[in-house]
């Protein structure tokens, strides 16, 4: 058996968190305490992915990024970026693919800390992101977490996204969930199943890991 | 000195209220905000704090500006170095009591003086606890010592005991009084406690709908005109017992219950929960030191 789609499937998965991670923390930030007009717009946005069949994401994707296309043909031009059939694209297709699993849970765990948290924080002279770092992500622990292990674990799930965008080239965008789709078309059912096996025991331990913990993480925060 | 003018439009849920005031606090003095709830005596402390904007007006300190609309100036609550307790108290969940002050220190501060904070507080045995395993008034004393760690020239108290019973309220009153003489401070206190107004302020400013409608002396505001005695004591009504022509009032005084006899007419805009003034003209009290 080849163990490249399931390395190639961890790496995209730890990759993809943690720019994700950057990116959703000033997002659900500025979503929590905003009052824009076009608020509910960006939140569409955000959630669009949860109700999109994979498939439409990756067909948009894959037609933005087309070195055809005139984006992509500049991406490639001034960049050198080539965005379609590359571990690249697929970083990205998988970020905005993940989004809302990673910017849900931090922005109710912000907009649920009390006002008065980040005022006292003012008041007493803290800048902006001192406050962000000091006073309200440390406070939203069980949340941040959440965050992590959901986009981490949704973008070993992914598929559609995968096949549109990504193709199936080894150690390039050949993910596990794309070798156990190759295996079975090639009757190959017993090393699809051993696929299948270690990706349904290792996305278990971390969603139990995390109920565990969680449960504990809460408890100072408890009255 | 801290001057302030300040004009707002507010909305509450009994529709709009427009919130005109002017004050001033002179340092060593504590002044305390009087009225309803929804009075806008909340709101009055926001604007100074710089958590929220008035429409118009103006605020200064000493010789600085800190809002002035005309001029556009409107200092981040960051720069306007104040003091400001909570009513929920708002320490960091996440840092214990000790690390609350810390925080609270501005850069280049000498982290003694956060020592010096805990030792006033009575806080040095309970420094390293989190927050979450103190009770209401060990809170509210870290929430003072922070709020005072950074030396503010302003401190701004929003209701800071209402969720207090009565004894530990008595202490905290002290450790305000305390930190407000110590540290010459200019200190504005939000209460709707007549007792707790007479107790800790030089000057009351009784707010109505937006407006200061009385200003002076807490005992003098309270008292009215129409009484003339110096033996007297505000309390709350409890129990109203109508006896063939008299009625027997139940007035609870601090902590002592006090049955007076009243006639009727004297008690018919009376009910229970009423802030009352208790007063002898007739009578020389005696006083007799307690052990």
């Amino acid at each position: 058996m080849d163990w490249g789609p399931l390395i190639l499937t961890f790496k995209l998965a730890t990759i993809t968190t943690l720019l994700l991670l950057g990116v959703s923390v000033p997002l659900a930030w500025w979503l929590a305490h905003t009052q824009r007009r076009w608020k509910p717009v960006v939140e569409t946005l955000v959630s669009m992915p949860l109700v999109l069949p994979p498939t439409v994401l990756g067909f948009y994707l894959l037609m933005a990024f087309s070195p055809r296309g005139t984006f992509g043909a500049w991406l490639s031009d001034t960049l050198g970026l080539q965005l379609v059939f590359s571990f690249e694209g697929l970083v990205l297709a998988s970020m905005i693919y993940s989004l809302p699993f990673m910017v849900h849970p931090i922005q109710s765990g912000l907009a649920a800390l009390p006002p008065s948290l980040r005022e006292a924080a003012q008041v007493l002279g803290k800048s902006k992101w001192t406050i962000l770092f000091k006073v309200l992500l440390p406070n939203i622990r069980p949340a941040l977490l959440s965050g992590i292990v959901l986009a981490f674990a949704h973008t070993i799930g992914e598929f559609g996204v995968v096949l549109m965008i990504g193709g199936n080239i080894p150690d390039q965008t050949k993910v596990a969930s794309i070798a156990i789709y190759d295996e079975v078309e090639a009757l190959n059912y017993g090393v699809a199943n051993t696929y299948s096996l270690i990706l349904f025991a290792i996305t278990f331990a971390i969603l139990l890991a995390v109920y565990l913990t969680n449960g504990k993480a809460l408890k100072p925060f408890r009255r | 000195m801290m001057r302030a003018r300040l004009h707002k439009q507010l909305w509450s849920s009994a529709g709009a209220m427009h919130l005109e005031v002017s004050l001033e606090v002179k340092p060593g003095e504590l002044v305390a905000l009087f009225g309803e709830s929804g009075a806008g005596k909340t709101s009055i402390l926001r604007m100074l704090a710089g958590l929220m904007k008035p429409d118009t007006g103006q605020i200064t300190v000493n010789e600085d500006t800190w809002f002035d609309h005309e001029s556009g100036i409107d200092l981040k609550p960051q720069k306007r170095r104040i003091g400001f307790l909570f009513q929920d108290y708002a320490l960091f969940p996440n840092m214990t009591v000790r690390q609350n002050l810390e925080f609270a220190l501005h850069k280049g501060q000498n982290k003694n003086d956060v020592n010096h904070m805990l030792q006033l507080m009575e806080l040095e045995a309970l420094q390293h606890q989190r927050p979450h395993k103190l009770s209401g008034g060990q809170q509210q004393r870290v929430a003072l010592a922070r709020a005072m760690v950074g030396k503010p020239e302003v401190l701004l108290l929003d209701e800071p005991l209402s969720a207090l019973d009565r004894e530990m309220r008595g202490k905290l009153q002290e450790h305000i009084l305390k930190v407000h003489r110590e540290f010459e401070l200019k200190t504005l206190l939000v209460s709707h406690d007549v007792s707790e107004v007479i107790k800790m302020a030089d000057r009351v400013l009784v707010l109505s709908e937006g407006s200061i409608t009385k200003e002076g002396k807490p005992a003098e505001v309270f008292a009215g005109t129409a009484v003339s005695g110096k033996f007297q004591f505000t309390g709350e009504v409890l129990r109203l017992e109508p006896q063939d022509f008299l009625v027997i009032v139940s007035v609870l005084v601090g902590n002592d219950l006090v049955r007076v006899v009243a006639e009727q007419s004297e008690v018919a805009n009376l009910k229970t929960g009423d802030k009352v003034l208790l007063a002898s003209k007739a009578f020389n009290p005696i006083i007799k030191k307690i052990t």
